[in-house]
C-alpha cells in the first residue's frame, strides 16, 4: 500500500513536469542528463528573474524575456542591457526555444544549457567579469542553497554553473505553446478554427509565398523553421560594400582569439555578418537561423536586427526578392531560394492573416503593455 | 550539426597547419606550409558553368545569374588571396552575345587574374568568335611557380557535324546542347590541337608538375551526356608520361576524380544546377570512376544545392580541391600519397557517410 502511494505521488510529480504536448507540437526534447523536474525547473525560474546576477544588479534573464512580452523585449528593436547599454540583436522569445537545434540568431549556442553562460558575461547584457559573482550569491542565499540541495542534491560549496544552466534550461523546457488557431484548424480539424483569410493566407504560404521551404510545418507538427541559416536580404544590405574588409577584419581578431559573442552583440556591421562569425563558411555570410513563426503577432519587432516593425514589411521584403525598398540592391550573398515572388495585395494581407493565427491563446490578449502572463513559471 | 561542421572546420584547420590544404576559411589565415622553393605552394579557384541563360531585352534567369553573382563575390573573400581564378566553361546557356557579355560582366567583378576555359554552350552557336573576342585562344598554356599549365578546348567534334549538317548555327547549338540526344556529337579535342598539345609538352620536362583544365572530362563516363571525350585514351597517352599530372574538368555539375597512370582527374560543380549520377538513367552503360565517393540526390526544393564553387592548392606537384557548397557540408578531395590517388577527406570511410535521405 505505501509503495503504491510512493508510486501515485510520483506519477503525479511527473505529471506536473511533463504537462501534456500542446497541439501542433512534437514533444519537448529533454537531454539526458538534464530531465525536467518539479524542484528543477521552481529554481530555474528564480534565477531567470534574478537581477542580482549583473553587474548593475537590476538586468536578469527575464529583462530581455520577459513572460508578460512572451519572453521577449517587444517592442525595442535590440536588447538593452546594463546602463541601458544596446547590443545589436532583437532578442528571440524563449516560448519554444526548447525546439530550436541551435541558439542564438546566429546558431552559436548548442543548447539551452549553454546559451545561458552566456548573456551573464557579455558586456551589453549582464556584464560580469565572470561567473564566479553568480556562485557567491547564490551560496549566500539560504533558500536558494535549499533549493539547489533539493535539486540537485548537493551542497552550497559544491554548486557550479553547470547546476545553474541546467536548472535555467529546465525553466525554459517548460515554455512551450501550441494550441493555436491554426492548430485547431490545421491539426485539429476544426474547420471554424481560422478565418477565411487566414486560410487563404496558408495556401500562400505553401504556394506562392514559398514560406514553408524554410518555415517548415510536417504531418502532425509544426516548428516553423528548417533549423537552418539563410542570407534572406536584412542587415547584411547595408553593409554591402563593406563586407571584404568586415569579414577580413573579423577573421584576423577570431584567429587571435576575439569573443564571437562579444565582437557580434558589440558591433553592428559585424552582427551582420550573422551565421559567418560562427562557422566560418563563406556559403555562411549574413546568414541568420530560421526562427519559429509561432506567436509572431505579439512579438515584433522582426529580424535579427528588430528593423522591421510590421509583419506586413517582412512579406514585403520578401515579396520584393530580399529587399527593401523594392528598388533597393540585391546582396551577393543572397540565398538561393529568396526571389521576387510576385504576391498580390491580396496574397499579402492574407498571408499576415495567417500569421496572426498563429498565436497561442495565453498569448492572444498581449499587446504593448497589457499582457496576461499566463503562461507563468509553467510549475 | 553545428557542432559537428565546426569540429570538422578545426579538424580541417589543423590539416591546414601540418602543410596538407591551404585555404578553406578566410580563415585561411593560416600560413601555407612546406612551401619551398623547389616545391611551390599556392592557391586558385575555380568557377564553373554558371549557364547564364538569356530570356529577353534585360533579363536573364535569376537563379543562374545569382549563383554565379555569389561565387565571385564569395572567392574575392579568400584568404590567403588565390592566385588567379579559373572559370570553367559554360558561362553562356546558348552562345548567344547578350549572354556572354553578361556573364563576362559579373565575372569582372573578380578581383584576381582569370583564365577561361571554352564550353560547348559558349561555342556551337559561333564556333568561340564572340568568346574569343572576350577571352582570346580556345587553347593555351602557361608556367607558374615552376607548374606548366594547360587549357584545351576539349568539347569539338566531327568537322562534318559542325560545319555540314545543321540549317542554322541556332539549331547547331540546340542540338548541341541536348542530353541522350541521337542527333549529338562526342567531344573531341581534334588533331590540330592534339598536334599543338604534343609539342607544348615536348618542352616540359617529366618533373615538371602538369595542370591540364578542360571542360570535358578527359575521360570516358557517360557518353549520352557527353561525359566523355573521344580521343581520351590518346591525351592521357601524351599526358601520363609526366610524373604528376591533374586534370581539371567542369561540365559534370557534379564531383567526380580518378586516377589513371600518374593523372589525377578531379571535376568542379556548376554555380547553376546539379546534374544526377549518369547511372541514375540505367537504360545505357556508364562508368563512374569506382574511386569517386557521389553526392547524396540533391534536394530539389532547394534552389542551391548541389551547387557550388572550389579553391585549389597546389603543392607537391598535386591539387587539393575544397568544395564550397551551399546548405551542405563542404567537401574536400586532395590528392592522398601514400595511396596515389586523389581521395575525399571525410567521406572515403563508409562509415562516415551521409545515409541517403529516404523520406521525402
Amino acid at each position: 500500500m505505501k509503495k503504491l502511494l510512493i508510486a501515485a505521488c510520483a506519477l503525479l510529480a511527473a505529471g506536473a513536469v511533463a504537462a501534456q504536448t500542446p497541439l501542433g507540437l512534437p514533444g519537448v526534447p529533454v537531454p539526458a542528463d538534464n530531465p525536467q523536474t518539479p524542484q528543477k525547473i521552481a529554481l530555474g525560474s528564480l534565477l531567470f528573474h534574478d537581477v542580482r546576477f549583473s553587474a548593475t544588479g537590476d538586468v536578469a534573464c527575464a529583462t530581455c524575456h520577459a513572460a508578460e512580452k512572451v519572453f521577449t523585449d517587444s517592442p525595442l528593436s535590440v536588447s538593452e542591457g546594463i546602463n541601458k547599454l544596446t547590443g545589436t540583436r532583437n532578442a528571440p522569445t524563449v516560448v519554444n526555444a526548447a525546439y530550436n537545434k541551435t541558439q542564438f540568431w546566429d546558431g552559436r549556442s548548442p543548447s539551452l544549457e549553454d546559451q545561458a553562460l552566456h548573456p551573464f558575461l557579455n558586456p551589453v547584457e549582464m556584464a560580469l567579469p565572470d561567473h564566479g559573482p553568480i556562485l557567491e550569491i547564490i551560496r549566500g542565499d539560504d533558500n536558494y542553497v535549499a533549493m539547489f540541495r533539493d535539486a540537485f542534491g548537493i551542497r552550497a560549496a559544491n554548486i557550479t554553473m553547470d547546476e545553474v544552466t541546467k536548472a535555467i534550461a529546465a525553466f525554459e523546457r517548460t515554455q512551450v505553446s501550441g494550441n493555436s488557431p491554426f492548430d485547431r484548424w490545421y491539426f485539429g480539424r476544426e474547420s471554424d478554427a481560422i478565418s477565411e483569410p487566414a486560410r487563404r493566407g496558408f495556401a500562400v504560404f505553401l504556394g506562392n509565398g514559398r514560406c514553408v521551404s524554410c518555415h517548415a510545418i510536417e504531418q502532425d507538427h509544426a516548428l516553423f523553421t528548417d533549423h537552418l541559416f539563410h542570407n534572406i536580404g536584412v542587415g547584411i544590405n547595408d553593409i554591402q560594400d563593406k563586407v571584404p574588409q568586415l569579414a577580413h577584419a573579423f577573421q584576423v581578431a577570431k584567429n587571435q582569439g576575439m569573443d564571437v559573442d562579444v565582437a557580434v552583440l558589440s558591433d553592428a556591421d559585424t552582427s551582420h555578418l550573422g551565421r559567418f562569425a560562427v562557422d566560418d563558411q563563406l556559403s555562411s555570410i549574413g546568414g541568420f537561423k530560421t526562427p519559429t513563426l509561432r506567436n509572431i503577432a505579439v512579438t515584433a519587432p522582426y529580424m535579427h536586427d528588430g528593423s522591421m516593425k510590421t509583419l506586413r514589411e517582412v512579406v514585403e521584403h520578401y515579396n520584393n526578392g530580399g529587399v527593401t525598398p523594392a528598388d533597393g540592391a540585391v546582396n551577393a550573398f543572397l540565398s538561393g531560394g529568396i526571389k521576387p515572388l510576385n504576391l498580390s495585395e491580396q496574397e499579402i494581407d492574407d498571408l499576415v492573416a495567417f500569421m496572426e493565427s498563429l498565436t497561442s491563446p495565453q498569448f492572444e490578449q498581449t499587446s504593448g503593455d497589457s499582457v496576461a502572463a499566463t503562461s507563468g513559471t509553467g510549475e | 550539426m553545428s557542432n559537428k561542421t565546426l569540429n570538422g572546420r578545426r579538424d580541417f584547420l589543423k590539416a591546414t597547419t601540418s602543410g596538407v590544404i591551404a585555404g578553406m576559411l578566410p580563415v585561411s589565415l593560416v600560413r601555407l606550409a612546406g612551401a619551398t622553393e623547389s616545391d611551390p605552394e599556392f592557391t586558385f579557384a575555380y568557377i564553373s558553368d554558371s549557364h547564364i541563360q538569356h530570356i529577353k531585352g534585360a533579363e536573364f534567369v535569376r537563379n543562374w545569374d545569382r549563383g554565379l553573382i555569389r561565387a565571385v563575390a564569395e572567392a574575392n573573400l579568400l584568404e590567403p588571396k588565390p592566385d588567379f581564378v579559373v572559370f570553367g566553361g559554360d558561362l553562356a546557356q546558348l552562345g548567344t552575345k547578350a549572354e556572354l557579355d553578361h556573364g563576362a560582366e559579373i565575372l569582372s567583378g573578380l578581383n584576381y587574374k582569370m583564365r577561361v576555359v571554352m564550353g560547348e554552350h559558349d561555342y556551337y552557336l559561333d564556333l568561340g568568335e564572340y568568346w574569343s573576342d572576350l577571352y582570346g585562344e580556345h587553347y593555351y598554356s602557361w608556367d607558374h611557380k615552376g607548374v606548366h599549365f594547360i587549357t584545351l578546348n576539349s568539347i569539338i567534334t566531327y568537322d562534318d557535324w559542325t560545319f555540314d549538317r545543321w540549317e542554322s548555327p541556332e539549331r547547331r547549338m540546340n542540338e548541341m546542347a541536348g542530353l541522350d540526344n541521337p542527333n549529338g556529337s562526342p567531344f573531341m579535342v581534334g588533331r590540330k590541337q592534339m598536334k599543338w598539345l604534343k609539342k607544348d609538352l615536348s618542352k616540359v620536362s617529366r618533373d615538371t608538375p602538369v595542370v591540364v583544365f578542360s571542360h570535358s572530362p578527359l575521360q570516358k563516363i557517360y557518353k549520352g551526356w557527353n561525359f566523355w571525350t573521344e580521343e581520351a585514351d590518346d591525351v592521357q597517352a601524351l599526358l601520363k608520361r609526366f610524373d604528376k599530372v591533374n586534370v581539371i574538368y567542369g561540365h559534370v555539375h557534379q564531383i567526380q576524380y580518378n586516377q589513371i597512370d600518374t593523372i589525377a582527374f578531379t571535376s568542379v560543380m556548376s554555380t547553376a544546377w546539379p546534374w544526377p549520377y549518369p547511372e541514375s538513367y540505367a537504360q545505357a552503360e556508364s562508368h563512374l570512376p569506382i574511386l569517386t565517393v557521389p553526392m547524396n540526390r540533391a534536394d530539389p526544393f532547394n534552389e542551391r544545392d548541389a551547387t557550388g564553387w572550389q579553391f585549389m592548392n597546389m603543392h607537391t606537384g598535386r591539387v587539393d580541391l575544397e568544395f564550397n557548397l551551399y546548405n551542405n557540408n563542404n567537401r574536400t578531395v586532395a590528392f592522398n600519397h601514400e595511396k596515389g590517388h586523389p581521395e575525399d577527406t571525410m567521406f572515403s570511410n563508409p562509415k562516415e557517410r551521409t545515409p541517403t535521405q529516404s523520406h521525402f
